[in-house]
């Protein structure tokens, strides 16, 4: 009986520890307005998915915004490009330093995963459509839950 | 009678809601006319603005057609293939009801459409068009 206390104690400890690292994941988007703006075109992309410089060059450059002018006022564009800035990585794997990519789908983790026929497949299928279209094919990504393919 | 002060109550509130959309709505082309200096707009200028095919934006997005569909009532997709709710009134009775939102995306798509802002005239042109449909 007070082994089941002393576990429950420490499973209690532990979760009140793990929950606020669950809230910062960079893999969902905590922000509502980076949430509000960026999901009025495409998913918005959780700032886990890119470095801080490719965030920064991005979100400097919205007129010219993947072939779209993505523009937004000063205080969206500052409180969104803080948030992602402030939630992405250094570095990702196998990225070189000196590489900005504005691409996810140009990540080296990316193109291992996703090789060419599974490129030529999503291309071909009107529900995905395009490979920015993540929940096409991972139904739960805007809740960071990839692991359904 | 519980049940049809209910229906009653939710038409009444139904109602308000469109008064105060078509009001919101007027006030943003009443802006636009005072803008441009002119006295009303054209429905037939704003559908020749929205179907128009232009080389002066972005080459992904020759019209507003590109996205829209060429019926404004049709449900649109963007590049990546979200939905884009119908830009019609009378099938969306949001639109054109938030003077930031509505300048946000003029501003937005006729840079990627024609690759300049549209005129105060242009944009109550293409609301009158939406309206009319």
């Amino acid at each position: 009986m007070n082994m089941n206390i002393k576990a429950l104690a420490v499973m209690a400890v532990a979760l009140s520890t793990a929950l606020p690292a669950m809230a910062a994941s960079p893999w969902v988007v905590a922000n509502n307005t980076t949430k509000t703006e960026c999901s009025a075109c495409h998913m918005a992309y959780a700032p886990g998915f890119l470095p801080k410089r490719s965030w920064r060059a991005i979100m400097s450059d919205l007129s010219n915004h993947f072939g779209e002018d993505a523009s937004l006022d000063d205080a969206a564009r500052t409180e969104i490009s803080n948030y992602l800035v402030s939630q992405a990585p250094r570095d990702i794997r196998g990225l070189a330093a000196s590489a900005t990519p504005l691409r996810i789908t140009e990540l080296p983790w990316y193109t291992r995963i996703h090789g060419p026929r599974f490129v030529a497949y999503a291309q071909s299928h009107p529900s995905i459509g395009t490979l920015s279209n993540c929940t096409g094919c991972h139904r739960g990504a805007e809740r960071g839950i990839f692991g359904d393919d | 009678m519980k049940f049809k002060l209910i229906i009653a109550t939710t038409a009444v509130a139904l109602v308000g809601a469109v008064v105060a959309a078509n009001t919101q709505r007027d006030a943003i082309l009443s802006g636009y006319a005072a803008q441009a200096g002119v006295s009303g707009f054209s429905a037939d200028a704003g559908r020749q603005l929205f179907m128009s095919q232009n080389t002066g934006g972005k080459p992904a997005t020759p019209s507003c057609s590109t996205c829209h569909t060429s019926d404004p009532r049709n449900v649109g997709h963007t590049r990546v293939g979200k939905v884009i709710q119908p830009m019609a009134v009378s099938r969306n009775p949001e639109r054109f009801t938030d003077p930031a939102k509505v300048e946000k995306w003029f501003g937005r798509n006729c840079r990627s459409v024609l690759g300049r802002e549209c005129t105060p005239t242009e944009k109550g042109n293409f609301i009158t068009y939406m309206m009319s449909l």
